[in-house]
């Protein structure tokens, strides 16, 4: 090429230029070639990879959620339901400038420095494209104000959607639980795209969670046109969603809602159960939280308030509250003691206590009642004649009774954990701790205290089974076969006789004669019972700190000859069974007389500062003003089990072994009294009581 | 081209490149106006009112005689180089990195001027070096100082397309003036060394990055590797016959980064399919083919450089664009000629245009000056 040689002149360079400069062409040439073969290479051989790349780049396919089942109630009235609603979400990895784009969001939609703060929780929180909501349930104005300026706010999403409504709110709390959107831990679970759909929710407690699969349905489908941006430039086709299917309940959504509202400012639960069939018609546990207002995740204030209650907003007392059930499990004793053949005219004599060996077990009534057979042993509930008897009979036939009656079982419901508590006997105590049962143990669990401990719920189901003398199992899902129930084999005559017994506490000369129902003909049998909490050199279980006062508890039936319905009241430190009684009444006439039992509540309900709804407003309106925006964060797992939290234990809780008795706390009312009050009045303080041990 | 109606003055106009020039051009311009979801506005007016008045430029550039040219490209090539420093400088003192001037009228980037500034002396300089020279070392260094100054300046702008136009025009002005090849292979050697080098310790991290997503995009599809990944799927999924004008789902719903500038080509391969892309192809080829033609036939060893150095300019931009949007070449940011929106880029190319014009009319017009 280009010489080296000694002589370079103008006609070497010019040849060399002509030379070089072909080469440089014919390379330029060749350049056009492969461009032109790499462009034929791209465009024809691999359009079809390429045109589907554009084309997934330019649809974007999003899901629609499907409308929620219903639940429904026995009736068909709706207790959880949907409601078209206009919502704003945030995808928080698609956010540019999170903090200005949030506080103008605040701006836009009126919220206040507290929900900026939760709704700025909740973006810390999200992983990935897990949605987040700012606000649903949106008027049209608010609505408007952030849809003009969606293109100033990436990753905010407006549309329109359905959210989940419940009609009575609190009342069915516990029972259904609440929706919320998937978790991080539950798209690792379920890897489905639904799940990070924003608007779509997924059940979190209750029946909610237990018929999640039924209730979903299946998402919809909207293929949109979209701009790099995430912007959609027009809809292309759209699939309808189908809608998860309706679950119903045995439950009676108006007796629910009622049960609820009345227990008032009291912590308990009442449980109400139809004696043929064993259809659970109301679950109550109070206080409760409001479902509604759990939907798109707990805010600070919201879970400040609820945590800290001493009233435990958030457990479901029903199935996990146990409680020594007290005197409620006499009538239970009784039927054992007849099964094993004792006659109930014989009788023994209570001077106020019985002296066993060198100690001294005393009845709730220091005064004695005198000359006690078994009818009577039930109606004023003396402890004597039970301790008397049962030592006779032994524990292992009363714990057996116990077992049939439905104790220390969990029953299969479709719900997310039971608390079933623990009947004692013998062979559990030496299991359970390594010591020998001591006499002691038989007398503190005839009066259902010591180690007795049962949930609301099988207290229901005890009444349910004494009243109609069969194997009563408790359900909560409606249209199923009606159930085989089969007898448990009592005689019809040991079944009357506890009714009769049962009847007389309410409407004859027993504990709780203020508990008659206030509808001619209809007569409620029941029993009342007083759990102490703590020891009496503590407090004396009536008044004084709220969380030292007695349980109360009462179980009954109606009407007491043609058992219809079964029902179970607790009132956590009510102060003993006074406190239970007057509700379980009510809840009892509602079911027979809606309209009287409505004109009591709402006299009450004056007086209590509104519906639970309506309260709890005033409440949160109380604590946001304390708290403000300083309210701490809460956590991730707080949120994963807000009622999972208060919920954990399904075994008894470990007690301390008892060494003596438990004192009887009095029954509140001795004499059949004919006062009206609503609210229990506590008998006079039988103050004088000290906690027994054994007596030199 | 020459016939009895019309005019002479019209007649002798370079026909042969300005009609296919034009038409380039017009079909940008159209590409611009679909790109601007159907609007003549932002693009597609200034685009062809540039092309007026860089024409117009061009014209005047084609009328200058060679004894100006020649007088020119010292001071010229001194005047830019100057003014890259004056960038630098300013960059300096204003804080980051500044590639262009404000004049007030206009924003002036000098390191564009350079491109074909760095063909003109480097002709001048061969023209003149006694062919004796041309094969020592008298012939080399200055040769390669003239190139390595200004490639250097604007690499530490840093704009590594630039300085690579720079080099590529340079070093092919140089390649053509005749000096032994042995030196090229040379070169080429220390190069394979000296890149590796220069990729680790002397690149920017963006720059880098660059190189490596070009290497597999797909590594990094929603990063670095995106723009390619995205002018790849534009032309792929044009097809032949391209979805249609102003059906372009790529560049419409803007994913397809820099549709109007550095990746015109992919927004109109997506509307025009592969026929579009060899129209534009043919085009280029034939004004390419006519600067080459230009330079053969001309008389002096200045002409040819001057001509073939400024069509070699203008193939650069052509293949580095189209590697880059196919996926070839790195994304350095150069646009495609004639095509892409930006002032910048058609001043150079039509400055190149209008000297190859002019060393075409020096040889037609014989020994006139001006």
């Amino acid at each position: 090429m280009a010489g080296t040689g000694p002589h370079v002149s103008s006609g070497t360079l010019k040849n060399s230029f002509d030379r070089r400069s072909f080469v440089l062409g014919a390379m330029q040439g060749g350049v056009g070639l492969l461009l032109a073969a790499r462009m034929g290479w791209i465009a024809v051989f691999q359009n079809a990879k390429y045109e589907l790349e554009a084309e997934s780049n330019r649809v974007n396919l999003t899901l629609v959620p499907p409308r929620r089942g219903w639940i429904l109630d026995r009736n068909g009235a709706p207790l959880a339901s949907n409601k078209t609603d206009f919502r704003v979400d945030i995808i928080p990895d698609r956010l540019v400038d999170p903090e200005r784009s949030i506080n103008l969001l605040g701006g836009l939609l009126n919220l206040s420095a507290i929900e900026v703060q939760d709704l700025k929780d909740k973006i810390e929180k999200a992983r990935g494209f897990q949605p987040v909501e700012a606000a649903a349930g949106l008027d049209w104005d608010r609505f408007a104000a952030v849809s003009v300026r969606l293109p100033d706010l990436p990753g905010v999403i407006a549309q329109r959607g359905f959210s989940r409504f419940y009609p009575t709110g609190p009342a069915v709390g516990h029972l259904i639980g609440y929706v919320g959107p998937a978790s991080a831990k539950d798209y690792e679970e379920e890897r489905n795209p639904l799940l990070v759909t924003p608007g779509f929710k997924i059940g979190k407690d209750g029946l909610e969670k237990t018929f999640e699969k039924e209730l979903r349905g299946e998402p919809g489908a909207r293929r949109v046109e979209v701009t790099a941006g995430g912007k959609i430039v027009r809809d292309l086709d759209s699939r309808d969603d189908v809608p998860g299917k309706p679950v119903q309940l045995t439950i009676d959504g108006p007796l629910q809602d009622y049960a609820a509202r009345r227990l008032g400012l009291e912590s308990g639960s009442v449980v109400v159960m139809d004696c043929q069939t064993g259809d659970i018609l109301c679950a109550a546990s109070m206080p409760s939280f409001d479902p509604n207002r759990f939907a798109n995740g707990i805010g600070r204030i919201e879970w400040k308030m609820l945590s800290d209650d001493d009233h435990v907003p958030l457990r479901n007392k029903v199935l996990r509250g146990l409680y020594p059930p007290g005197s409620t499990v006499k009538p239970m004793v009784a039927l054992a003691f007849l099964e094993a053949g004792l006659d109930p005219e014989e009788t023994v004599g209570c001077g106020g206590g019985l002296r066993v060996g060198n100690r001294v077990f005393h009845c709730w009534n220091r005064r004695g009642h005198g000359t006690v057979n078994m009818a009577k042993a039930i109606y004023q509930s003396c402890d004597v004649y039970f301790y008397h008897f049962a030592q006779r009979i032994g524990m292992e036939k009363i714990a057996v009774m116990a077992k049939r009656l439905g104790l220390g079982e969990s029953y299969p419901l479709p719900v997310p954990g039971q608390s079933y508590g623990t009947v004692p006997d013998p062979a559990w105590k030496l299991k359970k701790y390594g010591k020998e049962w001591a006499v002691f143990d038989t007398v503190n669990a005839t009066i259902g205290q010591g180690y007795m401990l049962v949930n609301p719920l099988q207290q229901a189901v005890m009444a349910a089974r004494i009243a109609s003398g069969n194997v009563l199992m408790p359900r909560l899902i409606h249209g199923q076969k009606p159930p085989l129930v089969t007898s448990l084999g009592f005689s019809q005559e040991h079944l009357d006789f506890v009714h009769k017994a049962m009847s007389d506490v309410v409407n004859g000369p027993g504990t709780a004669g203020r508990a008659k129902l206030p509808i001619p003909d209809v007569l409620m049998a029941g029993k009342t019972g007083t759990a102490q909490v703590v020891g009496l050199n503590i407090s004396s279980g009536k008044g004084g700190q709220w969380k030292y006062r007695d349980h109360g508890h009462f179980i009954s039936f109606a009407p007491f000859d043609k058992p219809r319905y079964a029902c179970a009241v607790v009132i956590e430190h009510g102060g003993g069974s006074g406190a239970a009684y007057p509700v379980a009444r009510d809840v009892m006439t509602f079911l027979f007389d809606p309209a009287k039992a409505m004109e009591v509540l709402s006299g009450m309900e004056a007086g209590w500062g509104g519906t639970p709804q309506q309260r709890m407003e005033a409440k949160y309106r109380v604590a946001a003003a304390q708290y403000g925006v300083g309210a701490p964060k809460v956590s991730d797992q707080d949120q994963q089990s807000a009622t999972g939290a208060q919920n954990q234990p399904s075994e008894a809780p470990p007690q301390p072994i008892a060494s003596a008795a438990a004192s009887p706390p009095p029954e509140p009312v001795a004499e059949a009294s004919t006062a009206a009050s609503p609210v229990p009045q506590p008998a006079p303080s039988p103050s004088a009581m000290p906690l027994q041990g054994p007596t030199p | 081209m020459s016939g009895s109606i019309v005019p002479e003055s019209i007649a002798r106009q370079p026909w042969r490149v300005l009609v296919p020039l034009t038409a380039l051009v017009l079909f940008g311009a159209a590409v611009l106006y679909s790109a601007a979801s159907g609007n003549l506005r932002p693009w597609a007016i200034t685009h062809v009112v540039r092309y007026g008045v860089f024409l117009a430029a061009a014209l005047i550039i084609a009328r200058l005689p060679r004894e100006w040219f020649k007088w020119a490209a010292y001071p010229a090539y001194a005047g830019i180089l100057f003014l890259l420093v004056l960038v630098e400088l300013m960059g300096a003192i204003g804080g980051g990195s500044q590639r262009w001037l404000n004049l007030g009228f206009m924003t002036l980037q000098p390191s564009e001027l350079m491109k074909p500034a760095i063909v003109l002396v480097l002709a001048r300089f061969f023209d003149s070096l006694p062919p004796g020279l041309t094969v020592s070392w008298r012939g080399l260094v200055p040769g390669v100082g003239l190139i390595a100054i200004p490639a250097g300046l604007v690499m530490i702008q840093p704009d590594l397309g630039t300085a690579l136009a720079i080099t590529f025009g340079g070093v092919v002005v140089i390649y053509l003036a005749g000096l032994p090849l042995r030196w090229f292979i040379g070169a080429g050697a220390a190069a394979a060394v000296a890149v590796p080098l220069a990729f680790f310790f002397l690149l920017h991290d963006y720059q880098r990055n660059r190189v490596l997503t070009f290497l597999d995009p797909e590594s990094d599809p929603l990063g670095t590797g995106y723009h390619i990944t995205q002018s790849k799927i534009a032309i792929g999924s044009g097809g032949f016959f391209g979805k249609g004008f102003g059906n372009g789902s790529q560049s419409h719903l803007e994913y397809l980064p820099e549709a109007h500038t550095d990746f015109v080509f992919a927004t109109m391969a997506e509307e025009w399919g592969m026929l579009g892309g060899l129209f534009v192809l043919l085009v280029f080829g034939l004004i390419l083919r006519w600067g080459f033609q230009v330079a053969r036939n001309s008389p002096d060893r200045f002409s040819q450089l001057l001509a073939t150095g400024m069509t070699t300019t203008i193939f650069f931009y052509i293949a580095i664009n189209l590697m880059m949007v196919m996926g070839l070449a790195p994304v350095v940011g150069i646009p495609l000629p004639f095509v892409s929106h930006g002032g910048s880029s058609m001043m150079t190319n039509m400055i190149c245009i209008g000297t190859i014009m002019a060393v075409e009319r020096w040889r037609t017009r014989g020994g006139l000056s001006g």
